[in-house]
């Protein structure tokens, strides 16, 4: 069954590359940005634990160190790929830290209130920044001779590879020592304190690792779009991704990249309907959280399981 | 005879009721000491002081055989797990989503090294090394309390009786100096609490020094060395366990209670 | 005007929007005094209190008038509370046993849904609501005070003093303190908490929408994406003055509104709302209980 869904699969995407359409290549290309977006934020959220609703404040700050990098100091594609990533880390681990200190609920208001923040400044640092207005004339990348332009599908491509090497790196990390540790203390983090793991530790590394990915997106959604404003990196846009993360299913790598593929797609096919993007999204939500918590793939999340818990 | 642990004037008060008054405590290495006392009397606050899960008021905790003791107070539970003690909770603390023998695994965790970066490549030695090891001894413990044939179960499936096996084995997979029993016999059977209590001689035939809370006397009486009275937060009586269950404070204290 | 008179004003203007935090702020602390959860979907309730009151108002001829704004007030309480029901029937009821986390992203969804409901029937733009009342105001030394401005500090104040007494004076009321201290023991009691919570709901959902009602009449404009911003800054609010505490709502308000008046009158209106993100993220880290809370458990 493995070996037929994995070759399925593989026809599809390799049917979606060699689509002559631009209009559908834009849609696939978006579906892979958001696909690597998620499989990011599930690390922090599938993985550790934390709800995270202000991922897109992490996307802005690795678009924007690509964009200033290069329009300021001329660095090229290739060089601010990892500047973004490390950015973008060094951002979810500060904001992390002082964020994990509190409890579920109110790490969740914590970080949209940073992604807030970090949005209304960006959007006010007009000389840094551009303000509202952005910044433009960022830069394509080049492989050798080939310059990528604003043609989707080079941009699909290179998705596709930042997705296969993202997607296995996080299921090895899943079921590795420090996956295993993440699932511990996101079941009981009382326990696993007293097995010997540091809590705190883990979450940041988790903050650190989805940090990085959207740093990767950011970068590449600047160099695709050439123009980047404070709008792209809307509270919806947070909202979108974890939509992704748990209809796939909190924690399962192939999970998130469906739940990415639907909910890119699917608006995109009821083209009229995009007025109703968020109706559909909310609708989404609150039925999966009554009627399948573990969205299409992922098994019952310790994050969704019956509290039976009494006090210690 | 060595200490391996000593407690003196330990102290904890939520809000304006003393939890711990005053409290003492020693352990030899290889004794199985028990702590007693009607509920309420502050057992699990003293764990939750030895673990780092709660900081006292005052006192001292020094762990460590002579020459290398540490003060444990201001640890954090991670770093007190590192230095060889664990412990099981009252109210059993499994992961339930996770397999037994995934359970017992990552008790392991503190004995293994393998970072995250190391995971990424597939070609890393270490941790296939480590992830064999740690299965091994997995298996190895859970044997020993008898639950070979739930390995793969999901935790939290498991009777009650299982998960406090399970959770024992977990705590032993740390490989700890030091283990802390908060009600292993709660909510057993006759045949299972025989079980524990030969469970309970093995290990301490393997050096491992326990500390035993315990309401069951059926327990506590035979397999303890050396037993301590807790009541309101005050130590009210120590000693072997014939001379405790004969101090007339401790009768008192327990006046028509106890199965 | 001299500087100190432009003070008083900003002050002035800030108590007003303070005062309508702290209607709105209201509902979040009730509704976390009794189920220890945060209602993300509060703020939308203020949003379509204020277009219900817009409705209401455009439906009796377009003009503004005194009996039009009661009117309107009256129909935004009677929408919201039946709105607020729903919503606890909807998101938060059948998710009782779940997680919280749960019960969060369920409103997340909900707010979601009823943003762009009303998107959908009243258009993406700002709407313009008439003006109510005379805007010409009474001069008190330096400060000028509108009318408007005297509704909102007499409504609000009428409420709270209301609620108070509904709080500390009322079965019902003896019931939600009760429920909020211990809902086991209140259940014990014979108290059906499913009514109490029903009702908790019901009144902090009213109160938002009269408080969408005054924000914009005084305001002028509304917008479907209202709420999210107003319910952010009046759960900070509630935060402020301490989740589950009653005045601490009413002081977090006002605090909140004063602070927020003197970034919009000294700084620009652009940052005045990172002022309330700040505070937002800055007392959540520093001091969780707010002003007047108690002591909030750090860990799960």
């Amino acid at each position: 069954m493995r070996k037929r869904t994995s070759l399925a699969f593989g026809l599809i995407l390799l049917l979606s590359f060699f689509d002559p359409d631009p209009y559908r290549s834009e849609i696939y290309a978006t579906a892979a940005l958001y696909a690597l977006l998620a499989l990011g934020l599930n690390v922090i959220v599938g993985f550790a634990g934390l709800l995270h609703l202000g991922y897109a404040a992490l996307f802005a700050v690795g678009a924007y160190t690509y964009a200033l990098l290069n329009l300021r100091l001329g660095w090229p594609f290739w060089l601010g790929l990892p500047a973004s990533g490390a950015a973008a880390a060094l951002a979810g681990v500060l904001l992390g830290l002082p964020a994990i200190r509190v409890r579920g609920d109110y790490l969740a208001i914590v970080t949209l209130g940073f992604g807030e923040i970090i949005r209304v400044v960006v959007t006010n640092l007009e000389g840094w920044t551009g303000g509202p207005n952005g910044l433009m004339g960022i830069d394509h990348p080049s492989v050798g001779p080939v310059h990528f332009g604003v043609d989707s599908k080079p941009y699909y491509a290179l998705l596709m590879v930042l997705i296969a090497f993202t997607a296995a790196a996080c299921s090895r990390l899943k079921h590795s020592r420090v996956g295993l540790a993440w699932a511990a203390v996101r079941e009981n983090e009382l326990a696993a304190s007293c097995l010997g793991m540091n809590a705190r530790q883990l979450k940041l590394l988790a903050l650190g690792i989805g940090g990085w990915v959207a740093g990767l997106a950011g970068c590449v959604f600047a160099a695709k779009q050439g123009t980047i404003t404070p709008d792209s990196f809307d509270f919806i846009v947070s909202v979108m991704v974890l939509a992704m993360v748990i209809l796939g299913g909190l924690g399962s790598v192939p999970g998130v990249i469906l739940g990415a593929v639907v909910l890119s797609v699917v608006p995109e096919l009821l083209r009229e309907f995009t007025q109703y993007r968020m109706l559909l999204l909310g609708l989404i939500m609150l039925l999966l959280m009554r009627w399948r918590p573990q969205g299409l793939l992922g098994p019952a999340s310790a994050l969704f399981r019956r509290v039976r818990e009494p006090a210690a | 005879m060595s200490r391996l642990l000593e407690i003196s004037g330990l102290s904890k008060h939520f809000g304006g009721v003393a939890a711990l008054e005053e409290i003492a405590l020693e352990a030899e290495r290889g004794a199985i000491v028990g702590i007693i006392g009607p509920n309420g009397a502050g057992k699990t606050t003293l764990f939750n002081c030895i673990s780092g899960v709660i900081r006292p008021e005052s006192g001292r905790v020094r762990f460590g055989t002579e020459g290398r003791a540490q003060d444990l107070l201001g640890l954090a539970p991670h770093e007190i797990c590192r230095m060889g003690i664990a412990r099981t909770f009252q109210n059993i603390r499994l992961f339930p989503e996770m397999s037994v023998l995934e359970n017992v695994r990552i008790g392991a965790y503190v004995r293994t090294q393998a970072d995250w970066w190391e995971a990424l490549w597939p070609w890393s030695r270490r941790v296939r090394q480590e992830e064999a090891w740690t299965s091994e001894l997995a298996l190895r413990l859970l044997d020993r309390v008898g639950l070979s044939n739930k390995v793969d179960q999901t935790a939290g499936s498991l009777s009650y009786g299982q998960q406090r096996r399970v959770e024992l084995a977990r705590a032993l997979a740390s490989e700890p100096d030091l283990l802390l029993l908060d009600e292993p016999a709660a909510g057993l059977n006759h045949a299972e609490r025989q079980e524990l209590m030969g469970f309970l001689r093995d290990l301490r035939r393997e050096e491992l020094t326990i500390l035993l809370i315990e309401h069951d006397m059926r327990v506590v009486m035979p397999v303890c060395d050396r037993v301590t009275v807790l009541d309101h937060g005050l130590r009210i009586a120590e000693g072997i366990p014939k001379t405790v269950q004969e101090d007339p404070h401790v009768i008192e204290a327990y006046l028509g209670t106890e199965t | 005007m001299s500087a100190g008179d432009l003070f008083l004003q900003q002050v002035l203007n800030g108590l007003t929007l303070g005062f309508v935090y702290a209607l709105i702020a209201l509902g979040y602390t009730m509704v976390y005094g009794i189920i220890q959860l945060i209602n993300f979907a509060h703020g939308e309730v203020f949003m379509v209190g204020a277009y219900a009151g817009l409705t209401v108002l455009l439906m009796i001829g377009g003009q503004g008038s005194a009996a039009g704004l009661v009117a309107a007030l009256g129909a935004a309480a009677v929408v919201c509370l039946l709105l607020g029901l729903a919503i606890e029937r909807v998101a938060y009821r059948p998710l009782r046993s779940a997680p919280k986390l749960s019960a969060l992203i369920s409103a997340i969804g909900v707010s979601f849904i009823l943003q762009n409901a009303v998107m959908l029937v009243y258009g993406a733009q700002d709407r313009y609501v008439p003006a109510a009342l005379p805007a010409s105001g009474w001069k008190f030394g330096a400060v000028t005070v509108t009318p408007m401005q005297a509704v909102i500090f007499g409504v609000s104040i009428a409420l709270m003093v209301g609620l108070q007494a509904l709080v500390y004076g009322t079965r019902l009321g003896r019931n939600m303190r009760a429920t909020a201290q211990d809902p086991l023991a209140a259940r014990l009691m014979g108290i059906s908490v499913e009514r109490v919570i029903a009702s908790t709901f019901a009144i902090g959902s009213a109160l938002a929408g009269i408080g969408g009602v005054l924000f914009g009449t005084y305001y002028s404009t509304i917008n479907f994406h209202d709420g999210y911003l107003t319910g952010l800054k009046a759960f900070t609010a509630a935060v402020l003055g301490g989740i589950g505490n009653v005045p601490g709502a009413l002081l977090g308000g006002v605090l909140l509104g004063l602070l927020e008046g003197l970034a919009a009158g000294y700084l620009s209106a652009q940052w005045k709302n990172v002022v309330a993100f700040a505070v937002l993220v800055l007392v959540l880290l520093l001091r969780p209980r707010g002003l007047l809370g108690e002591r909030v458990a750090e860990r799960a």
